[in-house]
């Protein structure tokens, strides 16, 4: 089975790096992640070591960087007429679901990992605690990873990559939104607003995501995403099943 | 072996498939025959277990296709419409994933690679990209993937739709070959086609079964069964006496090829008389034949329009299958 996984990844990989997606996801990525932390998140301004803008401002790029990366994952196979080929493989349909979400989620390890000038600097200008730093990443790779499987779903909803981009540029801002308002209402005390604070924070990727980020490792936040990434993924193979039969 | 019995597939408000019953045995190409939108391609993609049938059952392989999806699933090979593929691919990566995630490793992939490429003669694109290919070598790769695992049972929709003479060609008689150890279904609205490559055939219209037997037997539906036809500068007068002949229900006359089609009575066997008509009336004929049948105009008949006349030609086709088929 780990073979027929394998299989799946490294197609999908090389689908990614045979178009020009790849190579222009990565340079604007990089380049943008990089242009952002200096300019708007002011990182030599801040006088301090860490990487903070940079992971405060990561959110809101993924939001519209990573959509891209997963409108095609089924949205294309539908198009080209490929899912057919693909679902009629002795393979159990779960497996390539995951295979297929694994290689977009790979991909994106790389992209993060490619940011790593913006922690050479940072190591160059100081002495960054490089255990928080390092949980940052982490964080930021499962909140990538949950907003993946998000995306996945939405791709596997269409047949029209746009649609699926712009549908799940959406999604993602639902799910980052509530985040927002939590931190907003935290200085409320009314009961009401506590308890919108609470539920917000509790659905939000963003107060998730800030908590690890802030290198407090916490195993329910982790799970969050974990679990996240489950629930969307299961509900990618629902919506495939059911899109044979309710949309031709 | 495949069975389908009594099979209904439905999409929204819309019945796609109809109370469909038929088996293909092992060693038997089976034509699909219908106009497009029959249902040809939905019933398909119920027997490559794509699509889950509403009600009926599947047997592919003695195995039940809800139950068993992935046994089914491993012996059999699909081409389906438009033989799509991935277009950034190169030919070799492409059928060595389809070889891979169809569990082949090591030399039993390497092997299957190597025969698909030698079989459709791919060798010269192997390494091209399957975008860049034409219609017919995107077909042939098409192919080879729905063959590398060597699969007891092949469902190809519309295998040589687009393809030209030379392609067809080809493609047929590589079904032809592959057809004695495998169970082989195809669609086509090529009526050549099924005289070239099928044993058997179904008609499907609005997703019902219209008609069934082998090529042979479809074609004594037809008014030109055991029609006599000719050229030949033939007097009117004469040609009026031909029609009045007690065997001939009509006489059809080309004008530009001078062509005359005498179609007898009730499937009559009317050759000798007619020859022995035009003999005794000094009439010079060329090509003279008998027909027999012609499969388009069947095609027509049980496929244009739906009506009462449908039915009674099923019951008859029913009718001659248990006498003659199984």
């Amino acid at each position: 089975m780990s073979t027929v996984i394998g299989g799946i990844v490294r197609r999908e990989l090389s689908a990614y790096f045979s178009t020009p997606i790849a190579w222009v996801f990565l340079i604007i990525f990089v380049f943008m992640t990089a242009l952002m932390t200096f300019t708007l998140g002011d990182l030599f301004g801040r006088g301090q070591a860490d990487l903070g803008p940079f992971f405060s401002l990561l959110p809101w790029l993924f939001m519209f960087f990573l959509p891209a990366v997963s409108m095609r994952l089924w949205a294309e196979e539908r198009q080209t007429g490929n899912i057919e080929l693909l679902l009629t493989l002795p393979v159990p349909p779960a497996t390539i679901v995951i295979g297929k979400f694994l290689a977009a989620w790979a991909f994106v390890a790389l992209a993060l990992a490619l940011t790593f000038p913006l922690w050479l600097t940072i190591n160059y200008l100081g002495e960054p605690d490089n255990g928080k730093v390092l949980a940052a990443y982490l964080a930021s790779w499962l909140m990538a990873g949950a907003m993946l499987a998000a995306g996945s779903l939405v791709s596997a909803s269409t047949r029209n990559q746009v649609v699926a981009f712009v549908v799940t540029v959406f999604l993602l801002f639902l799910l980052l939104w509530p985040g927002m308002t939590a931190a907003e209402l935290e200085s409320s005390t009314s009961g009401f607003a506590r308890f919108f604070t609470e539920l917000a924070s509790a659905v939000s990727f963003l107060s998730h995501f800030r908590r690890l980020a802030d290198g407090i490792v916490n195993v329910a936040d982790g799970l969050y995403f974990v679990g996240t990434i489950a629930i969307f993924l299961v509900a990618t193979g629902l919506m495939l099943e059911w899109k044979k039969t309710h949309a031709l | 072996m495949i069975s389908c019995y009594r099979i209904s597939k439905r999409f929204h408000d819309h019945t796609v498939v109809r109370d469909l019953t038929f088996v293909a045995q092992t060693g038997e190409v089976l034509g699909f025959l219908g106009p497009n939108g029959a249902g040809k391609t939905t019933t398909m993609k119920m027997i490559t277990g794509y699509l889950p049938p509403d009600t009926g059952e599947i047997e592919v392989c003695g195995l039940n296709v809800q139950a068993q999806p992935l046994a089914v699933k491993r012996c059999v090979g699909y081409l389906p419409e438009g033989a799509p593929g991935y277009g950034e691919m190169r030919v070799w990566d492409f059928l060595r994933f389809i070889g891979q995630m169809r569990g082949l490793r090591g030399s039993a992939l390497q092997a299957g690679l190597e025969r698909v490429v030698w079989l459709l003669d791919l060798e010269k694109v192997a390494t091209q990209r399957i975008e860049t290919l034409s219609k017919g070598f995107k077909r042939r790769v098409g192919l080879a993937q729905a063959v590398i695992h060597d699969p007891q049972v092949l469902i190809l929709d519309e295998p040589t739709d687009g393809l030209d003479p030379n392609q067809k060609q080809q493609v047929r008689e590589l079904i032809t070959n592959m057809a004695q150890h495998k169970t082989i279904i195809l669609s086509t609205h090529i009526l050549e086609e099924v005289n070239a490559v099928c044993d058997r055939v179904i008609i499907i219209a609005n997703g019902q079964l219209v008609a069934r037997g082998t090529p042979h037997q479809l074609e004594m539906y037809s008014r030109y069964h055991r029609a006599v036809s000719f050229e030949a500068d033939i007097p009117f007068t004469v040609l009026d006496q031909l029609k009045s002949l007690p065997c001939v229900l009509d006489v059809e006359y080309h004008a530009r090829r001078k062509q005359i089609t005498v179609i007898p009575t009730q499937g009559l066997y009317i050759f000798d008389e007619i020859s022995h008509f035009l003999r005794q009336h000094d009439v010079v004929v060329r090509r003279l034949r008998m027909e027999a049948g012609r499969l388009d105009e069947v095609f027509r008949n049980l496929t244009g329009s739906q009506s009462t006349d449908v039915n009674q030609v099923v019951d008859e086709t029913s009718r001659v299958n248990l006498g003659a088929l199984r």
